[in-house]
């Protein structure tokens, strides 16, 4: 069941990503982790499909936001992230998605960890928690390979600084400012123990990012005694033909 | 048809060749795959063709490697409409594989180490049309495109190529294999099209 | 003799296909591996979705749990490798 989004905004978060609003006449509304499946269809009727996370909180509004990556190889995030403009038409399917969703009346501690553009998701749960005046307490975990690559840093630091309740430590994988007390490297058994809520607390765990990172960060949180019914994942990666 | 996205047009090239219907160019060379990728030590691989009761022949990687190879350049037909011309491989011909192979089957399921299976004819097995390929241009053939060694039938679509192939069951009777049982043509011939079950 | 590249994503990326042919979520669906009897939830089953079709592998054993072709105007579906599939109303 195909709708119709019509661009009303983009705005570029980084030099290779780019944050594109949509209004949706018949959006039902969404919980924050669900997807949309994108359709892009060539004048000959070629037409290819990718899914995106939704950024945007769950609210009332018939808008919403998807933040994309543009890949190097990609066929779709090429288009997304530089050809398309306000007032162009996309087609979508969704809200997707049941499993990997945080909703308000959930009040367990929450921990988010995200590998790259694994942050979208994980941002539409701390923008929906805000939006709901939830008092969960949330911590974020957000590898990244350099401070210039990450999504929403103003925004994730006001939310930090503001009253503190959504904790965030950032993980630089390649290169950390001047200065960062760890050396650029992959999150580890260490980091997960200083930085996640301790296993005891009985915390909802939301993984998500490129595969690999899912498996290692999932491994690492079940060493550290949290269940896997209390470590919820999402994989991201390539959808089209792998070249 | 969905809406039409205006300056869309993927990734395909259209250049002036002659490519089956529905057909287009790359560039690259994708890997499709339905499972993990099998990882073989050479000393433990093997090939063998078996009539479904009996193993009738068997080679391990250096009794395989004994035998006569060709070099050749074929294209390249993928059901998810990708196709790729002018690849070169080196490979044991399934001429050789079959010589000693007395049989009366009609038929052949391609079996590869994972659970992948596919069905061909014999006869589209024999008469220069099929190798056991094990290096694509010039390299040992990379595990995720089928390395140490897949089949090659590059007359039909690449979902015939069986990646990590580790033998042939002999049949009287085509059965379906992993995609044929679930909506691919028995047969796959890219020049008539012939994707999916039904299809002429 | 299996693989440790992460060449897979998750159920949830399934979701948007079996979408169209389930009315309930699938995501969140325990399903039980046919093959080794281990119950998880969909959305951590092993995809593999470049290529021909959709298959969703067994995070444990690795079996085909599912899948799925697009076939013009016919979608195939087998779900065979689940010995039952739990979904919440």
């Amino acid at each position: 069941m195909w709708r119709v989004g019509k661009v009303v905004a983009l705005y570029d978060e980084t030099a290779t990503a780019r944050t594109i609003t949509l209004d949706v006449s018949d959006w039902p509304g969404h919980v924050a982790g669900q997807h949309v499946d994108v359709r892009l269809t060539a004048s000959d009727g070629y037409s290819a499909v990718r899914s995106y996370s939704i950024a945007s909180a769950a609210n009332s509004e018939r808008r919403i936001q998807l933040t994309v990556e543009r890949l190097p190889d990609g066929e779709v995030s090429p288009y997304l992230t530089q050809e398309i403009a306000v007032g162009d038409r996309l087609e979508l399917r969704g809200p997707i998605g049941g499993w990997f969703v945080w909703r308000s009346q959930q009040t367990e501690p929450i921990q988010l960890v995200a590998g790259g553009s694994g942050i979208v998701p994980l941002m539409a749960m701390i923008r929906s928690r805000a939006m709901a005046g939830s008092t969960a307490p949330f911590r974020l975990l957000y590898s990244v390979r350099e401070p210039e690559v990450a999504f929403y840093r103003e925004e994730l630091q006001a939310l930090s600084d503001h009253d503190g309740s959504v904790n965030l430590t950032y993980a630089y994988t390649r290169a950390a400012p001047r200065n960062w007390p760890r050396p650029p490297s992959r999150i580890d058994a260490p980091l997960i123990a200083n930085t996640t809520w301790p296993s005891n607390l009985v915390p909802t765990c939301y993984v998500c990012g490129p595969t690999s990172f899912v498996e290692s960060v999932t491994g690492f949180l079940s060493s550290s005694g949290n269940s896997p019914d209390k470590i919820r994942t999402e994989r991201f990666g390539p959808t089209g033909d792998r070249k | 048809m969905g809406i039409v996205s205006r300056g869309f047009s993927g990734r395909r090239s259209g250049a002036e060749v002659k490519l089956p219907p529905g057909q287009h160019l790359t560039t690259g060379f994708p890997v499709l795959s339905a499972g993990p990728t099998p990882h073989v030590p050479l000393d433990r691989w093997e090939f063998a063709i078996d009539d479904g009761t009996n193993v009738l022949r068997r080679w391990d990687w250096k009794s395989f490697r004994d035998l006569p190879t060709e070099t050749f350049t074929v294209d390249l037909h993928c059901v998810t409409r990708w196709s790729k011309l002018g690849t070169s491989w080196e490979g044991v011909s399934l001429d050789t594989i079959l010589a000693d192979v007395k049989t009366d089957a009609s038929h052949a399921m391609a079996r590869s180490y994972g659970d992948y299976t596919t069905n061909l004819p014999l006869s589209d097995l024999r008469n220069k049309q099929a190798w056991i390929a094990f290096r694509f241009d010039n390299k040992d053939l990379a595990p995720e495109h089928g390395g140490p060694a897949r089949l090659l039938v590059p007359h039909l679509y690449l979902w015939k190529s069986a990646k990590w192939v580790r033998g042939l069951t002999l049949m009287h009777q085509d059965k379906p294999g992993f995609w044929e049982s679930l909506g691919y043509h028995i047969y796959g011939d890219p020049w008539r099209e012939q994707r999916y079950s039904g299809d002429e | 003799m299996s693989s440790h590249t992460y060449d897979y994503l998750d159920g949830n990326a399934a979701a948007g296909e079996l979408s169209s042919l389930f009315t309930m979520d699938v995501t969140a669906a325990r399903g039980q591996c046919a093959h080794c009897g281990a119950i998880n939830r969909f959305a951590e089953a092993h995809l593999y979705m470049q290529g021909p079709g959709l298959v969703a592998r067994c995070s444990v054993c690795q079996h085909v749990l599912l899948r799925l072709v697009n076939a013009r105007e016919r979608v195939f579906l087998d779900l065979t490798g689940m010995a039952c599939l739990i979904l919440d109303t």
